[in-house]
């Protein structure tokens, strides 16, 4: 239960008394939602990784910005810790409740504020949905690019919380790339905008720093982004493989040629083999790897730059190419992609997603490093993969219920995300870091730079009260289960004791 | 006091002449312990450092008096380019001319255009400046591509952030933070970029339109996906630069009309050295050069002076006669109507050493940017006063 907050080597958390802190919020909000039976914390005790579940001491359901204000005020003076949750679909926990916090729910800041056409932009409060934004650009012909592929669910304070992806980044831009501004409350309960509606402001670029800050610095309140005009024309290309490694070098060649397509993604074979028996897109089970590739744009050129990818994959090997032949096929050929976690659900009671990134070129050698793993631990592992920006996500199927099965799959997890830092790589493209990998940042990270994270935290809160035990670990954690770090030659850690 | 003009040798559009001359090997020099050591020293002494690499933009902010100073030209040469990868990693005192002509070569290209403003310009200094061509409402800003950075803190420590991967959400986004701190947080020893295929195709187009009928015509038009990446108007015409694939461009420039203009506009645009700013450099006393960042679509304030329109009317250049070199009433009318559009305005001539040329930041913004630089150099060696007076 490593996952879990540990007082021990985490930070201490002071203990307070939930009627009189319950009475203080009241006193200043009379209307804000407060839930404190367990029955009615139990729907908030975990997010999209919901094998660690905690109960919060406090829910807390403000409805206007002058409540949030009111509750961070509140906290601060009580030194409360405030975890901020959004649409709760994170999948590295970290929207995980504390149970000496108060959980801060945004879900009822839920209005489009204003879709402005000509200026390409929209305000909107942090709990509407991902989706909801394109569909309220939708009549404008607009749409907002980042699509993580929770898009129904999650929501765009969370989007921003863990800077969110999606399968057309490399085109388009993570959630960094398309958001202009957010209006932020302090822990303190102060306001402030960062970003604005120019493209630039003075100062620092806070706006970026806080984009995939993970709820510690700050609680968004607000966000403006930027809209796209939808490409005229969008078509997919599926190439069939026999062999990993020669689809993933013809990623490269696509890139390499000077296309960067709308979409580029990859599945290995048993990747395919779920996705078919459960969507029937189409796809070849007796491939080793497909490549599923979008070209998007005007008309004339998404059509020469079909005949140029077409050609590029056949001289890269590709035993079979197919175009969807109409927007149906396209949006089969997609399904199937983006069901493709809960079609490996469906062969195994339980299954874990990892999230790390490689430069693509390490794609053949970390691959088979993830084979030479799984067998080692006896767990089968089925691979999905973002090509064209480099983001693997290795699925662990396993079985709970068997005897020191999430044990082991940790511990496979904790191996492939080493090889993607060894590989030059990252612990996460997109999920975030949360509670889950709090350890494997010892192994990306040396102590000094560690450091100068909590340097960057404490300017925004200095009491740790924002979201602690999440995003960047305690030194004294990483002394006891990061792995070991080799940083310039030197032992992560030095002055630390080990144990 | 810095005079840009002086600084400009004739040297135009690296990113689209193309390359004139091959780059030689990429092995540069690596002088980071150096570095290191003389910020490690500067710390135990509490000295401060004005950190410099090709002193072209020495103009944009506050004049730093300082003890010694830092050079990073020492420390050059580009690290790692993969094409493939669309990645590129150098290091700070790399000539920005080298490195894109070295992507050049490559038919890739920093797509966010940066302005040198002097051949000398380097590839920290570019980062750390933070400004970006016409191409970026478009494509985006210098902050848009940095993918990782080495920075050397307060204290000597070389540390890494980011890496050379599309995407990396662990930890902050340190790296994108020093991007326009100018220094003030560390120094940067080495970035590496996302760089992109150059287009395949491109045309530049000259419309004769007033500008509130060009800001019109650019709404509508952004509404659809068309290849434009330049929208400029200089008071007469409308100036669009189109860049994708054959057909998408042919087409729009069918559509579009207009006649065909010099693809030379926008690499002058991009440097100041239209005619529009012939003077404006010259430090004279009776006129002032405001670059104001709004929204594309604002009104344009009621206020003395030329002015000329970049970014699609997101960065307006205004010359007004009346300026002086202290912050005058004018002065303050100018930042007070900026932000009534929902924008700033920053006084890029006359540099003046004593104020800042940045708008004043909103209370509690100020605060928070005291505490990140209290944080991240708390003796204050780094390019005191650069940005603001007081840090």
């Amino acid at each position: 239960m490593e996952l879990l907050y540990d007082e021990r080597i985490d930070g201490e958390i002071a203990d307070v008394d939930k009627s009189a802190l319950m009475a203080a919020i009241l006193a200043v909000a009379p209307q804000l939602t407060l839930l404190d039976r367990e029955e009615d914390l139990r729907p908030f005790e975990c997010d999209g990784l919901s094998a660690y579940r905690v109960l919060p001491m406090l829910v807390a359901m403000p409805a206007t910005l002058a409540e949030v204000e009111a509750l961070m005020r509140v906290c601060y003076e009580h030194a409360v810790p405030v975890v901020t949750r959004g649409a709760g679909t994170g999948l590295s926990g970290g929207a995980l409740p504390l149970e000496k916090g108060v959980l801060l729910v945004m879900s009822r800041f839920n209005k489009i504020l204003s879709v402005d056409a000509d200026a390409r932009i929209a305000r909107v409060q942090p709990g509407v949905r991902n989706l909801a934004i394109s569909e309220a650009a939708a009549p404008y012909g607009l749409y907002y690019a980042p699509d993580p592929s929770s898009q129904i669910a999650c929501s765009i304070g969370g989007n921003v919380a863990e800077n969110a992806g999606g399968v057309h980044c490399l085109k388009y831009g993570l959630t960094v790339h398309n958001v202009l501004s957010v209006d932020i409350v302090t822990i303190e309960g102060e306001r402030m905008t960062l970003g604005g509606e120019s493209l630039d402001t003075p100062g620092y670029d806070l706006l970026a720093l806080f984009m995939g800050s993970e709820g510690m610095l700050g609680v968004i309140t607000e966000v403006t982004v930027r809209l796209l005009p939808k490409p005229e024309v969008a078509k997919v290309l599926m190439a069939c493989f026999d062999d990993v490694e020669l689809a993933g070098k013809a990623v490269g060649d696509i890139i390499a040629a000077g296309c960067i397509p709308g979409g580029l993604e990859m599945m290995d074979n048993l990747a395919i083999r779920a996705a078919e028996d459960f969507i029937h897109a189409g796809y070849p089970v007796e491939a080793q790897a497909i490549l599923l590739c979008e070209l998007d744009g005007v008309e004339a050129d998404v059509q020469a730059d079909c005949e140029r990818v077409r050609d590029l994959l056949e001289a890269a090997g590709a035993t079979q190419i197919q175009l969807a032949r109409d927007d149906a096929e396209r949006q089969l050929f997609w399904a199937g992609r983006k069901a493709a976690f809960p079609a490996v659900g469906r062969m195994s009671p339980d299954y874990y997603c990892i999230d790390g990134t490689i430069p693509r070129r390490e794609l053949p050698r970390v691959l088979k490093g993830i084979n030479d793993l799984s067998a080692h631990y006896g767990l089968r592992v089925a691979n999905v993969f973002h090509a064209g920006d480099g983001n693997l996500h290795p699925l662990i199927l396993f079985d709970a219920n068997q005897p020191g099965e999430l044990e082991a799959t940790e511990a496979l997890g904790g191996k492939i995300l080493e090889l993607c830092v060894e590989a030059g790589g990252s612990i996460t493209g997109e999920h975030g870091v949360g509670r889950e990998k709090l350890n494997q940042m010892c192994t990306q990270f040396a102590a000094d730079e560690i450091t100068l994270f909590h340097a960057v935290k404490s300017a925004f809160d200095e009491r740790r009260l924002l979201n602690p035990g999440k995003n960047i670990p305690t030194l004294a954690r990483c002394a006891e289960f990061g792995a070991m770090h080799v940083h310039h030659g030197e032992l992560p850690h030095p002055e630390l004791p080990r144990f | 006091m810095t005079h840009l003009q002086d600084q400009q040798p004739a040297y135009t559009a690296p990113g689209e002449a193309g390359p004139d001359a091959p780059v030689a090997p990429a092995t540069g020099s690596d002088d980071s312990e150096a570095l290191c050591e003389q910020v490690t020293r500067a710390h135990a002494e509490r000295a401060t450092l004005r950190i410099v690499g090709g002193d072209t933009k020495a103009f944009y902010g506050r004049r730093v008096d300082t003890t010694q100073s830092l050079s990073t030209t020492g420390h050059h040469g580009i690290v790692h380019y993969d094409p493939v990868e669309l990645v590129a990693t150098a290091r700070a005192g790399t000539r920005l001319r080298d490195l894109e002509r070295a992507l050049a070569d490559n038919g890739q290209r920093l797509a966010f255009e940066p302005p040198y403003f002097g051949d000398d310009a380097t590839v920290g200094g570019m980062v750390a400046a933070g400004l970006s061509g016409p191409r970026r409402p478009w494509v985006g800003a210098v902050r848009d591509f940095v993918l990782g950075v080495r920075v050397i803190t307060s204290e000597g420590k070389l540390l890494r952030f980011g890496g050379e991967v599309m995407k990396n959400v662990a930890g902050y986004d340190l790296s994108r933070l020093m991007v326009g701190a100018q220094g003030t947080l560390g120094v940067l020893t080495e970035v590496s970029f996302k760089v992109l295929p150059l287009p395949q195709a491109s045309a530049c187009l000259r419309l004769e339109l007033p500008l509130p009928d060009a800001l019109d015509r650019l709404a509508a038009w952004g509404r659809e996906p068309l290849p434009i990446t330049g929208a400029a108007h200089d008071g007469e015409a409308l100036h669009i630069r189109l860049e994708g694939g054959e057909g998408s461009v042919s087409a729009t420039r069918q559509r579009l009309g207009g006649e065909l203009d010099e693809p030379l506009f926008w690499s002058q645009l991009r440097e100041l050295r239209l005619p529009f700013f012939d003077g404006a450099f010259a430090n004279a006393a009776d006129r002032t050069l405001w670059r104001l960042s709004l929204p594309a679509l604002a009104r344009t304030p009621a206020l003395d002076g030329d002015w000329l329109i970049d970014w699609g009317g997101a960065q307006r250049w205004l010359q007004s006669p009346t300026g002086s070199g202290a912050e005058g009433h004018h002065d303050i009318a100018i930042r007070e109507a900026a932000i009534a559009a929902g924008g700033h305005a920053t006084r890029i001539t006359p540099v003046d050493d004593e104020n800042s040329p940045f708008t004043p930041l909103p209370p509690v913004l100020a605060k928070y940017h005291r505490q990140l630089k209290q944080r991240l150099d708390p003796q204050g060696i780094f390019n005191p006063g650069r940005l603001y007076a007081d840090w």
